[in-house]
Parts: structure tokens; sequence; C-alpha cells
């Protein structure tokens, strides 16, 4: 199918699965220790791999000794970046990192050598042993620096200087908007950088077999990108490679790209003839990395005075670190996803991303768009403030609806925004706490929009985004295959509750077989909250050949019309006297005995031919655009400066919830990792390139006392492309977190904090240089 | 050079021969297979290791082997009896408390702890017990609602008034 979905269009009393609290398939799985991730397979002859890692920011090897580590006894291969020369990366158009570093080593954690040894404590002894003979370089650690000093070229990808890519794009009358304006905004904002710290590290098992097949098993969310730079790194044909991606303890974006130790665990099993395995220790995944990018942001916004914006303009510097990675994608992101949900009548952003001596940066959850966001969901809280209108009448005024375009020729058709702000504003009880709570205690809106997939996969092909693959049994079992990964958010689950509903069959009767290169079709991955709205597409597909076939050797039994038969709970029924009835089962038996071995294929791609075409219209551009409004409670210590969130109302709208649980699930991660950006989280550096604190102590997440009440307003739209009318709900409802946090801060204590994390010093020294102003309020308490 | 250490692993007793600086972590996961544990930072600082050790909640990548000699530690695949999920466990799958599931086990394990010490805990209680446990997926909500459930359950099957539950 192209871009139309297959009609699945039922009343809800009509659905027995779709739209229930069912249990996750892998759930029982998960809560008895018996889920297998990565690291707790153990095959047998395992070696186990390190990896060596550079203690300078910047720096030229000169030489690499191993010839001590390898004469080490268990040790079994020792390998540097010359046996691994073939440059990869997850963007075509940007492959610049090496597995481990050939010629330069760029921040502190680069690989340089690894090794296969017996146990862990033999790797790690060897990697003791390996001489490496650096000549330090001037490290970069800024964008400052990266500008001032291009004759410093921390990654010499870079086509000048240390420039990565910038992106500067007009809509509209942009001058002609800012000089209509009768207020203006025109604020700096700054987001410090966050990682994803997922509670399960890297892990990846390489393993050659006798047939010449390597199959890597990883923690990975993109098997299938995954499979190719194997291809392409290892120099094995693409059908002599296999990925596997076992349980994954969560992803975040951290696990969209691959990594050092898959092709360290592959080229030495290739070498050794072992499965090789290895394990990121947490320093190493903090030095992976990927996370949000560090961005300064410059927001002019201007509006009338009845509160209707009439021009952005936003100029944004981002710190990309060492590589490129999804970089390319990060710059036109930045500036890309602010179309909605409110109506822009002109906009311009000029964003430039640049390579610095540090990890690289890349996307986490809400990739590219949360920084901004954060930065305009403040501004529109400035102008209401001067406009004096309540921030959700702001909001309202410049909603941009449903059915319609945005300033840069984005195709938006459902829209649940409004019903996201109403539910929000009346579930928090906003107009009796907006500017009535006292001294130290504020409510704070912010909305948000983001994408449901991305309209184009990361390579340019004419081939589906995502498929599935049935079989049918006659033991009335289904089996469902599809490349998606599952990484806790649910996608596996997804699949069964679709085809369960779509074939009746009970859900204890679907087994769903998943992220493995060699058994299930391919689906790009758990990036661009995508896999629900494709996957799904895909898997309703599928269903609808085999189905039609079930219903029509029962309704040639029965003597009734193929329509009346009626799939559903594990029955098959038609009107009759006395109804005819039949387990699945026997329909999937009389099916088979008419049209011979049951399956089915279904696959989703993207229609292309709806947004705008202009250079670099194709990202961001999504077959659907979630939407998300928060109101943050918070309690602010005017004495220590400490910032509780007492609450945070989450309304968010799906499209449509498939199983309300996960949904909340997404919903309740999504708030709270935000809040965890705001409050705490930093990924930072100190003045040698060297992480301040690479542990799950020293690099704050919140635990149960930190983390406030959430509560989760579903908003359905019934986006009329989705799978049962869902769109997406895994990264849309992180963005509001931060900015309503911010303008919850501001009714609190009167004052705007513009950098984060909102740490207690920073919110002391506003609170200080507000009064020291005289601009403390006190008037309304 | 190893040494035997014998010791109570999910009411079966075991000897396992083991170097001095062996964590029962990297015991239970290497020596004995019990991979149900898990291991996130090896620090003490996430809390997926979580296991019993003498019906209290302990660090295993913290723990020595050798310091659990002559006593009784209880994993994740212990937690179950003839094949029947532990309430808890039963509660967080139907509330939707596992996402990912790497911390599942070691939240689970504290929170048996818990309500082994505690029958009624408070939400507030039940905050506090499992503060040492790190979960990046669910915004911790959906765990606190299933620890509730499961103590209401495990409540009423001992025949008291079920308060533990709710909010």
């Amino acid at each position: 199918m192209s871009g139309e979905r297959p009609a699945a269009a039922r009343d809800d009393a009509d659905l027995s699965v779709i739209g229930k609290r069912n249990r996750k398939v892998d759930g029982r799985r998960k809560v008895t220790g018996q889920a297998l991730f990565t690291d707790d397979l153990q095959p047998a002859r395992l070696l186990h791999g390190k990896i060596l890692r550079s203690p300078h920011a910047h720096a030229r090897i000169l030489a690499i000794d191993t010839s001590r580590a390898a004469a080490l006894p268990g040790v079994h291969a020792v390998i540097t970046g010359r046996d691994l020369p073939v440059a990869y990366g997850i963007i075509p158009w940007t492959r610049d990192e090496y597995p481990l570093a050939i010629d330069k080593v760029l921040y502190v954690g680069d690989g340089v050598a690894a090794v296969a040894a017996d146990d862990e404590r033999i790797a790690e002894a060897a990697l003791e042993l390996i001489a490496v003979d650096y000549q330090v370089l001037p490290a970069v650690l800024s964008v400052e620096e990266a500008l001032a000093h291009p004759e410093t070229q921390v990654n010499t990808f870079a086509a000048k200087g240390n420039i990565s890519k910038q992106v500067r794009l007009t809509f509209g009358d942009v001058e002609g908007g800012l000089a209509a304006a009768e207020e203006l905004v025109e604020e700096t904002w700054f987001h410090a950088g966050s990682t994803h710290a997922a509670i399960e590290p890297h892990c990846a098992i390489g393993d050659l077999d006798a047939d010449g097949l390597l199959t890597v098993h990883s923690s990975t969310q993109v098997p299938h990108y995954l499979h190719r730079e194997l291809s392409r790194v290892l120099e094995r044909p693409l059908d002599r490679v296999r990925v596997v991606q076992p349980a994954v303890g969560g992803g975040f974006g951290g696990k969209s790209e691959p990594f050092d130790l898959e092709f360290a665990a592959a080229k030495l099993s290739c070498l050794t003839g072992r499965p090789v395995k290895i394990l990121y220790t947490r320093e190493e995944v903090f030095a992976a990395h990927r996370g949000r990018h560090p961005m300064l942001m410059t927001y002019q916004v201007g509006a009338r005075r009845d509160g209707t914006l009439t021009a952005v303009r936003a100029r944004i510097q981002i710190d990309g670190g060492a590589h490129s990675s999804f970089g390319l994608v990060t710059t036109y992101y930045s500036g890309q996803l602010l179309g909605a949900p409110y109506r822009l009548p002109a906009y311009e952003f000029d964003s430039t991303r640049v390579f610095t001596n540090k990890p690289s940066c890349g996307p986490k959850r809400g990739h590219g768009s949360v920084q901004p966001r954060f930065a305009f969901e403040c501004a529109l809280d400035m102008l209401a403030e001067r406009l004096a209108l309540d921030p959700f009448e702001l909001r309202r005024r410049n909603v941009l609806g449903p059915d319609t375009r945005t300033v840069n020729e984005f195709r938006i058709t459902s829209n649940g925004f409004l019903e996201c702000l109403a539910r929000a504003e009346q579930a928090s009880g906003w107009k009796e706490k907006f500017r009535r709570l006292p001294f130290g205690r504020g409510v704070g809106v912010a909305g948000s929009t983001y994408i449901s997939g991305t309209n184009y996969p990361i390579y340019p092909n004419e081939m589906p985004q995502s498929a599935v693959q049935l079989k049918l049994d006659r033991s009335g079992r289904v089996t469902v295959f599809a490349g998606v990964s599952d990484i806790g958010q649910g996608c596996d689950s997804m699949l069964a509750y679709i085809v369960a509903e779509e074939l009746g069959v009970s859900l204890d009767a679907i087994r769903v077989v998943s992220a493995d290169t060699d058994l299930t079709p391919v689906d790009l991955g758990a990036y661009s909250s995508r896999i629900t709205f494709m996957a799904g597409n895909a898997a309703l597909a599928a269903c609808a050949g085999v189905k039609r076939q079930v219903q029509e050797a029962l309704a040639s039994l029965w003597g009734v019309a193929p329509g009346q038969v009626r799939l559903a709970d594990g029955l098959a029924t038609a009107p009759g006297e006395p109804p005819h009835t039949a387990t699945i089962a026997e329909a999937f038996q009389a099916a088979e005995a008419r049209f011979g071995t049951l399956g089915g294929v279904g696959s989703f791609k993207t229609r292309t031919d709806v947004h705008g075409s202009y250079r670099g219209g194709t990202i961001g551009a999504s077959p659907a655009y979630s939407f998300s409004a928060h109101v943050a409670e918070v309690e602010v210590d005017g004495e220590t400066g400490q910032v509780r969130v007492v609450k945070i109302w989450v309304a968010h709208d799906c499209g449509r919830a498939l199983n309300p649980m996960l949904v909340e699930g997404q919903m309740e991660g999504s708030a709270a990792m935000g809040m965890g950006e705001a409050l705490f989280e930093e990924q930072a550096y100190d003045e040698g390139g060297r992480h301040r604190g690479p542990s799950l102590l020293d690099y704050p997440l919140a635990t149960t006392l930190d983390t406030p009440e959430l509560e989760s307003l579903i908003v359905e739209s019934h986006d009329r492309e989705g799978p049962y009318g869902a769109k997406e709900a895994g990264e849309g409802p992180l963005h509001p977190s931060i900015p309503a946090i911010a303008n919850a801060i501001h009714d609190a204590v009167g004052v705007r904090l513009t950098r984060l994390p909102f740490h207690p010093p920073r919110v002391l020294a506003a609170l200080e240089a507000a009064r020291l102003a005289g601009r403390i309020w006190k008037g309304r308490r | 050079m190893k040494e035997l250490v014998s010791f109570v692993v999910n009411g079966d007793p075991v000897e396992v021969a083991v170097e001095a600086g062996t964590t029962l972590l990297e015991c239970l996961r290497e020596e004995l297979a019990l991979t149900g544990s898990k291991q996130g930072c090896d620090k003490g600082d996430c809390g997926a290791c979580t296991v019993l050790l003498d019906g209290r909640a302990v660090l295993a990548c913290i723990t020595l082997t050798h310091a659990v000699a002559g006593r009784e530690v209880t994993t994740i695949e212990g937690l179950a009896v003839a094949g029947r999920l532990h309430p808890l466990q039963e509660a967080f799958d139907t509330e939707g408390a596992a996402q990912c599931g790497f911390c599942t086990p070691g939240m689970i394990m504290s929170a048996a702890a818990l309500v082994e010490q505690n029958v009624q805990p408070t939400r507030e209680e039940v905050r506090e017990a499992l503060s040492g446990n790190l979960c990046r997926c669910t915004g911790y909500t959906k765990i606190l609602d299933a620890v509730a459930k499961a103590a209401g359950e495990l409540q009423a099957a001992r025949g008291a008034p079920g308060t533990g539950r709710g909010r």
C-alpha cells in the first residue's frame, strides 16, 4: 500500500482488543526476569572484549604498540583502527566515524584499540599493556572556540573550519511581520544538553559461524541500519550479516546508530572464530552519548496587541560534539519542527551546528525540537504577560487547527491541540491557580507538536519503510514477523493488538517475532516516533487479504456472505438460525483447506506528494503530527533556590490510544524525563573535556522521590491515515515539560530562567538579581 | 585463587568456586545463570541488581559473594511460587509498570522487601522504599500504582483490611 490505509475504521463498540488496557505480550517475561537482554546471552566459547579509550580530548595518534597485550595469556586478538579502515555514519552523506580512531582521537573516551580475551579481567589487564603514543592537540570545547578557531579543525570531514551543518530557511515576510509587531519579545535561551542514560548499558555480541554468517546481537534500536553499516565496514555481503535485537533496556535515541562496540565485537569474532561480547561500562555509555545537543537560541517573536503572532525569527547555535551523527537532521529539526501547533505568519531560522572535542550529540527523545520548544514556549509566556493575556488565551488565539499547512508547508491532518489545552486547563484547576497562588508556588503552561514518523528513510530508496508478515497456523496461532524494535515502548504488543483485533484471535494466541534481519521483514527502527503509524498500517495491510480468505471459506461453508462472517475474541460467527459459530482454529483450518497455506504480507510507505518541495522541506515532513499541552505546578524555595515540581498534567493527542495504559506510560515517562532535564541533568565537561560525573549518581536521574505525580489526559483526534486513527505518544509529550516548569517558576517567584538546568544557584541568582532591580513581584499575593 | 562458597539461592543450596573479589551479581549471572538480576552501573547507583539477602533488599553488584556464605538469597527468579506469579509481578504486568523491563527485577525485589515488612505502605513509603531503584522509562507512576495494587492484594489475602490500596 502507499500512503492510504486499508479500511479499519470501526465503531468502538465493535472492538474487542484495540482501546483496551491489555497487558503487554512480553510483560510476564519482564516481571519474572525471563526476558533476555543482550548481556544475558552467554553463548558457548564466549570471549569478552574491551575497548581502550583516549584520555585526551584531541590528540594525534603517532603510534600504537599492541604487542605486549597480544602476548598476555588469555588474550585472543587485539585490533586497532587500522583493522577497520572504512568510515561509517548513520546519515549516508556524513560518514565521518571510524569504529576505532585511526589518526586522531576527537574526544575523551574515543576508542583506539580493542581486545578479546577469556574474561573481562584479562581483557582489562590487556588494555593496560597497550602503549599509545599521543601528540596532544589543542582541544576545542565550546561553540565559541570552534567558531573562533577554524584553523583548529576538530573533524576533518567539515567542509570548512568546524562547521558541521548550516541551515537558513525563510518562510513569508519576516521583516514585515516583525515591523508590524505591536509587542516584540527578544531573548536568548540555553539548553545545556543532556543524555539518555538508559538503565541497560550498550552491549553487543559478534559471532562468525562456520558458514561465514556473521551474527551480531545488539542492544540497538535500529537493527536495519546497523545491518547495512556492519556489512559496509566489515566488508562482508549483506546476506552474510545478520543483526538480532534481543530485549532492549531503554533507548530514548541513545541506541539509534551504530557504535564502536558492534564493529569491534564483530571484527574480533571474525579474527578468533569465537563469539565476542562487549558490554559498555557506565562511563563508556556517557562517552558514547549521542544525547541532546546543547543549543544557544535567540528568538524574536512579534505579536499584535490581541496576541496574534506576526513573525518569528530564530538564530540557533548547536554544539554537536565530535561527529556528525544525526546532526544534519538535528540542524533542520531545530527550526523545521516549530511550525505547529501555532500559526506563524512568517518564520525564519538560522541554525549552525559545530564540531567540538566532546562526545557526539545526536537524537534524544524529541530530537532537535525539545530545545527550541523550551525557548519558544517561554517566549509565548513573556508575550502573554506583556499583553496582559492569560497564557492559555494567547495560545488559543494562535492555533493552527486541523487539515491545513504550516508556514513551512507541512501538511497537518488531525489536530487535537485545542482539546489538549482545554483538558490541561481544566484538570489542573488553572483558573483558580494562575497568579493566585502564594509566593513560591506557581503554575505554567506550554504546548507542542511532534512528528509521527519521518516521510523519508535515512537512505533514499523506493522500498517500504515498514513491513509485516503473518503466518496463520492450524492451531489457531498467528505468528507476526516484523522488523520493529521494541525498546520498552511496546511496539511488539501494538502489532499483537492490531492482528488480534483484525483476525479475531485471542492475544495469548499471537507470537511476535521481531527485529531479526534474517527472520523479519524490514522496519527502519525505533526513532522519530514512527513504528505505530508505519508498522501498524503494515499490519493492517497484512491482515486484510488473509482475513478475507478466512471469511470467504466460512461463508461458502455456511451459505452466508463473506462480510457477514465476524472474527472476534477467538471465534468466527455469522448470523443464521441457529447462528453459525466456529473456533478460530476451525476457521483457519477451513481457510487452509480451501486456499492452501495461510499467510499475509503488508507494508507501508509514506506519501511523498503532500508536503513542501523546497530544499530541506523533506526533513520534518511526517504523515501525521501529535500535539501536547502540559500544566506544571511548582514550589520554589526562595531561601535555597530549590525547585520542586508538585504535579504535571499531561494532555496529549496521540490520535487514538490503541492501548491507553501504554500511551499513559509514554506520556508519564516523557513528562518525567523532561522534568529531569529541567531541574537536574546536564551532560557537562571540565576544561580538559572530561565528563564531570559519568555515573548514575553524579549525573542525577530523577528518583521516585523527585518525580511528581503525573496525570495523563489522553486526547484522541482519530487521524484518518493512522492505524485505527493512531499517531504517536513516545516523544511528543516530553516537549512541554521544560517550558511549563520554567513558566511555572515565573508564576511562583516572578523570575524568568533562561538557562537549563534550573539548579538552585541559578534560581537564587535570578531571585537576587530581581530583588536588586526591585522586580520581585509581591503585588498579587 | 578461587574458593568455595556455599549459600542458598531461591531455596536451593548452591556451592560455587569464585575469586575473592567476585560480586554476588557476577556470581548469580555468570556462575549460576540467574540473569534476571541486571547490571546497570556496577557500582551501586541504579538498583537494577537488587536481590533479597535474608529477606532484606541488597545491591548484588556491591555485595561480595563471600559475604553471603551460609545465607539465603532470593532473586527475581525465585519470587514466583510453583509457577504462580507473586502479586507484585502480576501487578507490574497488568498495570503497565514494566516498559523496557531492565529495572523491573530490581524494582520488584525492593518492593518485595517493603511489603514483607510493611503490609500497608502509603504512597510516600513506597516512594521511599523504591528511591534507590532508577527507572528511566515510566516516570514511576505506574510502578507506584502496581505496588499499591499488589500490597492491597497481599493484604486481602492475609485477611486484613485492604488499606494499602490506592494513592
